[in-house]
């Protein structure tokens, strides 16, 4: 029994560092139906970075701020002098932020080199909490806490502020939204940054167990992907659920059958799309 | 005429060019030719119907495993495994086209990323049968069988891959050129006109996704038997997204273009891999330069400079 609650929890885990990375790149698409192939890369720089201030200053929270801070303006910057260049062209958009995959992946590896690493875990989390027979690792519980925090706070900004109900309209209809007088390009540039963030954010916070290393840019696109295909585009909920999913398809992929790991991801990709070609909640 | 003229020139070239250049070229030319397979297998769906594909490694990978597996642990046969391997190329394409053509643009790119993810995931886990990571190391060129040739020699290997190339330029060429490929121009262009006019145009679509996988395991096949080896490293998303880029420099929509960029970037690549090894870094740049400043590749550039000639008196 205790290994399946364990498991269910790991899968848990994960499934919410995979919500981070999906919410983004799911309102990235919803707001201007394109792909951002180099959101994986905001999660591995943002990690990469946080890496490296830990290494000179030992304090996580720090670290944490300033790898957002530093691929929100990477973010920011490729969207306004190359993405933003080709409106309405998604498909060239797309390209561009395939040439990003390459340009980082390679910048990444020259900087930081091609060995494995993890971040250590924030010592205010260290350790692991017991109930009977079932031992988990408290920061992984917390990782779960901040998945669910993320989750309720975009909801919370995407239907209670301002801004995020510019956004809305900037899904719905972009059109129309330009013709009320909203700084479409703007949003555009907003959104994507902020995207860039929460993907940063989740590299630096499972950064102490997933660690950091050449090739996860692709790895963490993928499953990302599987999610927004599961759970539908342009839906936080479908983010967040289709996230649970594949976190937990994952986990016990690789637990019960390690050499089919990835059957029941993407098996669950493949019933969903025969039967819900958009998605389980899918609007677009 | 002059077109056809052209075309035999460059296969005279090509025909003499091994005579002259040593074994490390040869390898070089033999490379280029595989890779301009993929590159206009590719392009069916990029440039012929718009439907990019990140996914197009699968078909390659799937015919060089097909290849590599049966020939180290069945019979390494020519005649089996070559016709196999480009068969199972075309079903899992069959397969894959049946999910990837149910959804719309903005998600092709995905979806055929994720199904070509799938079998990256297997080549890579599944040790027991794919030797994972390690990959396939030791697969020899066959034997073919009544033909006298030995393929062991690279310059023999290179006239084996040229008769291919030709034959698959030729076919599709023809494809291209029938009324098949004139529907699918059309379905390009509007397909709710073309369905209008009474065409499936959902079953033109999918025949072509799996003309398109077939030829693409027609080079993962060449390009097995020319390096010996098989990871899963064919069959990842870098090569689908590195395939794209050949399509894109030369021009997509044409035979020619991926042909003319194929060539490009496997020189250029050859070129810069003497100076540094920040390969894909390179990659990223030229694409990064091909999608702001040549978006019609090559061929287009070719064209705007002969229109402004024409019109300059």
């Amino acid at each position: 029994m205790s290994f399946w609650i364990v498991q269910t929890l790991n899968g848990m885990t994960f499934g919410m560092v995979l919500f981070l990375i999906a919410a983004g790149l799911s309102l990235i698409f919803g707001l201007m139906r394109v792909i951002n192939l180099a959101h994986g890369c905001f999660y591995l720089l943002g990690a990469y970075v946080a890496l490296s201030v830990i290494q000179y200053t030992n304090y996580f929270l720090l670290a944490l701020v300033s790898g957002m801070i530093a691929i929100t303006i990477v973010g920011i910057a490729m969207h306004r002098l190359f993405v933003h260049r080709f409106q309405n062209d998604h498909q060239s958009q797309v390209l561009v932020t395939l040439a990003f995959v390459f340009i980082f992946s390679d910048l990444a590896l020259v900087i930081w080199g091609g060995d494995p690493n993890l971040l250590p875990t924030p010592s205010l989390f260290d350790g692991s909490f017991s109930l009977g027979d079932i031992i988990f690792p408290i920061y992984r519980l917390v990782i779960i806490v901040i998945g669910v925090l993320v989750a309720i706070g975009l909801w919370l900004f995407q239907e209670r502020t301002r801004l995020g109900a510019l956004i809305r309209a900037g899904v719905d209809d972009t059109e129309m939204a330009r013709g009320l007088g909203i700084n479409v390009p703007l949003l555009f540039t907003c959104v994507f940054g902020m995207g860039a963030a929460i993907s940063a954010f989740g590299g630096v916070i499972a950064g102490p167990f997933i660690g950091v290393y050449p090739g996860l840019e692709w790895g963490i696109l993928l499953l990302a992907m599987a999610v927004l295909l599961i759970g539908g585009l342009g839906s936080l909920k479908g983010a967040f659920v289709g996230s649970l999913i594949v976190g937990l398809a994952d986990n016990f992929g690789k637990v019960l059958i390690p050499e089919l790991a990835l059957f029941p991801i993407f098996g669950s990709v493949v019933v969903v799309l025969a039967f819900r070609p958009s998605g389980l909640f899918g609007k677009l | 005429m002059k077109r056809l003229i052209a075309a035999f020139a460059i296969l005279l070239a090509l025909v003499i060019l091994p005579q002259f250049v040593g074994k490390y070229y040869v390898n070089l030319l033999t490379n280029m030719l595989i890779v301009i397979i993929f590159s206009m297998s590719l392009d069916l769906l990029v440039g012929y119907l718009h439907l990019p594909s990140l996914g197009h490694a699968a078909f390659f990978g799937v015919a060089a495993y097909t290849v590599g597996i049966f020939s180290t642990k069945v019979m390494n046969s020519f005649w089996l495994n070559f016709p196999l391997a480009i068969m199972m190329a075309g079903a899992v394409a069959a397969l894959f086209g049946l999910l990837a053509l149910r959804t719309r643009a903005g998600y092709f790119f995905m979806i055929t990323l994720a199904l070509s993810e799938i079998l990256w995931g297997i080549a890579f886990r599944w040790r027991t049968f794919t030797r994972g990571d390690d990959g396939i190391p030791n697969i020899l060129r066959p034997d073919l069988g009544f033909i006298p040739w030995s393929l062991l020699d690279a310059t023999h290997y290179f006239y084996f891959v040229l008769f291919f190339f030709v034959v698959a330029f030729i076919l599709m060429y023809v494809i291209v050129s029938s009324p098949f490929g004139r529907i699918i121009l059309g379905i390009r262009e509007n397909e709710l006109r073309m369905r209008a006019l009474g065409f499936n145009t959902w079953l033109y679509k999918y025949a072509c996704f799996i003309i398109a996988g077939l030829f693409a395991g027609l080079s993962g096949v060449l390009s097995v038997y020319l390096n010996g080896f098989v990871s899963p490293a064919v069959l990842h998303v870098a090569l689908s997204a590195e395939g794209l880029l050949p399509v894109l420099l030369g021009g997509a929509g044409t035979l020619i273009g991926p042909a003319i960029g194929a060539a490009t970037i496997v020189f250029l690549e050859n070129m810069i891999s003497a100076y540094t090894e920040r390969r894909l870094l390179f990659l990223g740049v030229m694409y990064l330069i091909v999608v702001m400043f040549t978006p019609q590749g090559i061929l287009g550039l070719i064209k705007k400079m002969r229109l402004k000639r024409q019109v300059k008196p």
